[in-house]
């Protein structure tokens, strides 16, 4: 690459690029500013990643955009000093900072998919920078971008920037935005969460483009999220913030194998989790040879039979689009399937919502992913919960308090929340209500729908133990949907493997997760980021050995 | 509650997050207490029309259709020897020897009354119909839209001029006949708003739970499209407003000897070429309420619309 070496000058790895000294920032809520980041330091050198973790709330996010001299609206930055490349960033007036930003430093945003404009083709949105900039002249800067997107390894990098932002996949889109960031070659890139919203397969392909990306260009980086497994391998160094505080800092490797705080530790010990299998012969619910279709020819789902035995959790995984939520939407009726059956205790289901009945509504509840919008902003947390009461169990007034108190008790929250609207509750905490929710209805089978995956893992931890628990009192079924490894190992009896809308295969976790695998499942199992700082490596490593998984399996 | 774990997280630590919860009235206060001068004024006019409204018949010096005298000045107008002013009347009198400032009392009552029935019957059918057909979409929906389409097509004051003369002007023709052409427009709005609102998860788990059609609109979405109905209700209202006084200005609006703001400027509109003042009163009076309505609702907008301050 003919730029590289003219890039390269002058960013070799070890000079301090980027120090933060004493950093406090405020964010105003209720009339007051209160502060979220409370004193932080920060050094990162050339060339270096350094890995920001923390659960939600505890500033990472502020903390990365601090670095770019920037705070959001209802934040500011109070006091400490920003120094990047030698420049006050605090200091420097608006102009020059904006002059820097999307110049020498960028930034990836989580959501690829709202942070692109859908009207604009893929090309002219990556080198805006550099043409806004005027670092290059349009024709250079778009041979450069093609450049960038082999780098990425983007299919077809020649014509690919042609395409519009809709017309690539989820991944490709996040590896086009990394390449927008690095258009204008800057020397510090914040990634804040950019894998979270890909499935695991995805995200492996788009870690290995931006490490091998911010390698080449002696890139430094900050990356930001919550998943421990994916900052071992970005990171050279890892900064754990709690409440605004740092926790603790070290280098990955040495944070890997000996966490000297106790909360570092708990976040290590999260993926502890893990429940003994058991099998039951008594099915609860029976999926027979269905297919379903939204319309038009292609078939969303083909020929899925699936058995989930009573007071089991049964777990479907697969990537976006292998018909997992389909399935669910066939099973409560939303989306009537065009061939097949589905049994509720020995029981054919109408397939049409409007056709069953309140008592058969009753039996299957469902818990939602987002339980944002699961939950109507505008009802207590009284009207939620006790509107299934009222409607399944005929419940008013005192009884009906009563009722709502005790399963407010179940899911470990007291009756001071009562009176809460979903605003006022944080993330867990929303969750632990759509459970409730499901539970006043008193059901045999609940569908969760990656009930876990938008919450950070200690909350992922706390809602996964109390699954556990319920389903242990109450003796209920699990329809567990998700794309993430960890929790199915944790909390599954049994395993539904999905591809391309059919089951690769269904079986007993012990069963499906060793040994020998068949092409698919072996994929997505080997695509879950471990804890080993060398397990990215190795992984491609042994990929590029055995030839691409993937085509081999579709 | 004994829910501490060793992994730290604990339900009991989540609960000492969140901040206490407000109620209603003290909600109400603060936002009050932030709102702009140009929203107080607004608050504060139409609190006065609505109390010269209700209490009409007490605060009118003399009866609605009470002929008096002949004179057409407000008792402070500046005198001159064609024109002579009568203390008896603080606003003059009309063309046909009426106290103007009963007039304007009464016409408060009508005006304000005919209007707020109008553009509470628009938004009965068309957020009704708006929100129901987002709720069950399809070949109703496509139904109810192209008729809507078809009403819309059709120039508003003039398709109004043709009912009246077909149905009569009666004030409960004018009524629904205006409810009715308006409703067009809320219904466009309202089934605008009410479909980002039905693709939310809460609406499939009420869809799931075997809610009926009529609790589905009425508990989950019509709450969340409250705030854009709220300041189209505003806006519309000064529509509605200004469609009865432009009916009654062509004559089959509110008919004689019903006090109405619109036929009051059409019947005095001669007498400013007399040099009297009398037609201004009227006209006035709507304008004033009608910047009243539309700077709270500008704050009714401004504060719903989310926008963060930069601080």
């Amino acid at each position: 690459m003919s730029t590289k070496n003219k890039q390269k000058h002058g960013r070799e790895k070890g000079s301090v690029l980027l120090e933060m000294r004493d950093v406090y920032i405020d964010g105003y809520s209720d009339d007051k500013w209160h502060p979220i980041i409370k004193g932080v330091d920060v050094t990162l050198h050339r060339g270096e990643i350094m890995g920001m973790i923390g659960e939600s709330g505890a500033g990472k996010s502020t903390l990365g955009l601090a670095a770019m001299g920037f705070a959001r609206p209802g934040c500011k930055i109070t006091k400490g000093s920003i120094m990047f490349d030698g420049m006050d960033l605090r200091a420097i007036s608006e102009t020059e900072r904006r002059a820097l930003h999307g110049s020498r430093i960028a930034y990836v945003a989580q959501s690829a998919a709202a942070a692109f404009n859908p009207a604009h083709q893929l090309m002219n949105q990556t080198i805006e920078s550099a043409l806004s900039h005027g670092i290059m002249p349009k024709a250079e800067a778009e041979e450069d971008a093609k450049k960038l997107f082999a780098a990425l390894q983007l299919p077809d990098p020649d014509n690919i920037g042609y395409r519009y932002p809709h017309q690539v996949s989820g991944g490709q889109l996040q590896r086009a935005m990394t390449a927008m960031a690095m258009s204008s070659r800057p020397d510090l890139i914040i990634f804040d969460e950019p894998t979270t919203a890909l499935d695991v397969t995805t995200q492996v392909e788009v870690l290995a483009a931006m490490r091998n990306i911010v390698d080449q260009f002696h890139t430094a980086a900050i990356y930001i999220t919550h998943d421990l497994a994916v900052v071992a391998q970005m990171a050279d160094k890892i900064k754990v913030l709690r409440y605004g505080n740092t926790v603790e800092d070290a280098d990955t490797r040495k944070m890997l194998k000996e966490p000297k705080e106790d909360y570092t530790k708990t976040l290590w010990a999260v993926r502890s989790l893990y429940k003994e299998e058991q099998a039951n012969e008594d099915v609860v619910l029976r999926i027979h040879d269905v297919d379903a279709s939204y319309g038009g020819g292609i078939k969303v789902l083909e020929d899925v039979t699936i058995q989930v035995p009573r007071g089991r959790t049964v777990a479907i995984v697969g990537e976006s689009g292998s018909g997992k939520s389909t399935t669910a939407r066939v099973i409560t009726g939303l989306l009537p399937p065009i061939k097949g059956e589905v049994y509720f205790n020995g029981e054919p289901l109408p397939p049409a919502l409007k056709d069953r009945s309140k008592e058969q509504l009753q039996r299957i509840q469902m818990i939602y992913q987002m339980a944002d919008t699961a939950m109507n902003p505008r009802h207590t947390v009284r009207d939620i919960i006790g509107r299934p009461l009222e409607f399944y169990l005929g419940l008013r007034g005192a009884a009906l308090d009563q009722k709502i108190v005790q399963l407010l008790e179940l899911i470990e929250l007291d009756e001071s929340f009562i009176d809460r609207l979903p605003g006022e509750l944080s993330g867990g905490q929303k969750q632990r209500i759509c459970i409730a929710r499901a539970l006043a209805a008193e059901p045999d089978v609940i569908i969760c729908d990656e009930v876990t995956s938008a919450l950070d893992q200690i909350v992922q931890e706390g809602i996964l133990k109390l699954l556990l628990r319920l389903q242990e009192e109450l003796n209920i079924t699990y329809l567990f949907i998700t794309h993430d490894i960890a929790t199915v190992e944790a909390i599954s009896d049994e395993i539904v493997v999905m591809f391309q809308g059919g089951v690769v295969e269904q079986g007993p976790k012990t069963k499906i997760l060793n040994p020998p695998f068949p092409p698919y499942t072996e994929l997505l199992l080997s695509s879950v980021p471990q804890m080993d700082p060398d397990w990215l490596d190795t992984l491609l490593a042994d990929r590029a050995k055995k030839g691409d998984v993937m085509k081999a399996s579709g | 509650m004994s829910t501490e774990t060793d992994q730290g997280y604990s339900a009991a630590g989540e609960v000492g997050a969140v901040r206490a919860r407000r109620t209603m009235s003290e909600n109400i206060w603060r936002g009050l207490k932030k709102a702009p001068p140009t929203a107080w004024f607004g608050m504060i006019v139409i609190s006065i029309y609505l109390f010269l409204a209700i209490f009409a018949g007490i605060l009118a010096p003399y009866g609605e259709e009470e002929v008096l005298d002949a004179a057409y000045l407000p008792s402070w107008f500046d005198a001159d020897e064609d024109f002579p002013w009568d203390p008896r009347f603080l606003l003059g009198t009309d063309q046909l020897g009426r106290d103007m400032l009963t007039r304007l009392i009464y016409g408060a009552r009508n005006t304000i009354g005919i209007a707020v029935a109008t553009t509470a019957l628009s938004f009965g059918i068309g957020g009704t119909l708006g929100v129901l057909v987002t709720i069950r979409p399809g070949f109703f929906d496509q139904l109810i839209s192209r008729f809507v389409d078809v009403l819309m097509a059709i120039p508003g004051l003039i398709f109004a001029l043709m009912l009246l003369s077909i149905f009569g002007s009666t004030v409960t023709n004018l009524i629904i006949i205006i409810a009715v052409l308006d409703a067009t427009r809320v219904f466009r709005l309202s089934r605008a708003v009410a479909m980002n609102v039905v693709v939310m998860d809460y609406v499939e788990a009420a869809k799931l739970r075997g809610e009926g059609l009529m609790w589905i609109m009425r508990k989950e979405i019509i709450p969340n499209i409250m705030p854009p109905l709220v300041a189209e209700f505003g806006l519309r209202f000064c529509f509605v407003f200004l469609t009865i006084s432009a009916l009654s200005f062509l004559g089959v609006g509110i008919q004689p000897p019903t006090a109405d703001w619109g036929s009051m400027v059409r019947e005095n509109a001669t007498l400013i070429t007399y040099g009297s003042a009398t037609p201004l009163f009227p006209a006035g009076a709507i304008a004033l309420l009608t910047v009243a309505v539309n700077f709270v609702v500008d704050w009714f907008l401004h504060k719903t619309s989310g926008l963060r301050d930069e601080h």
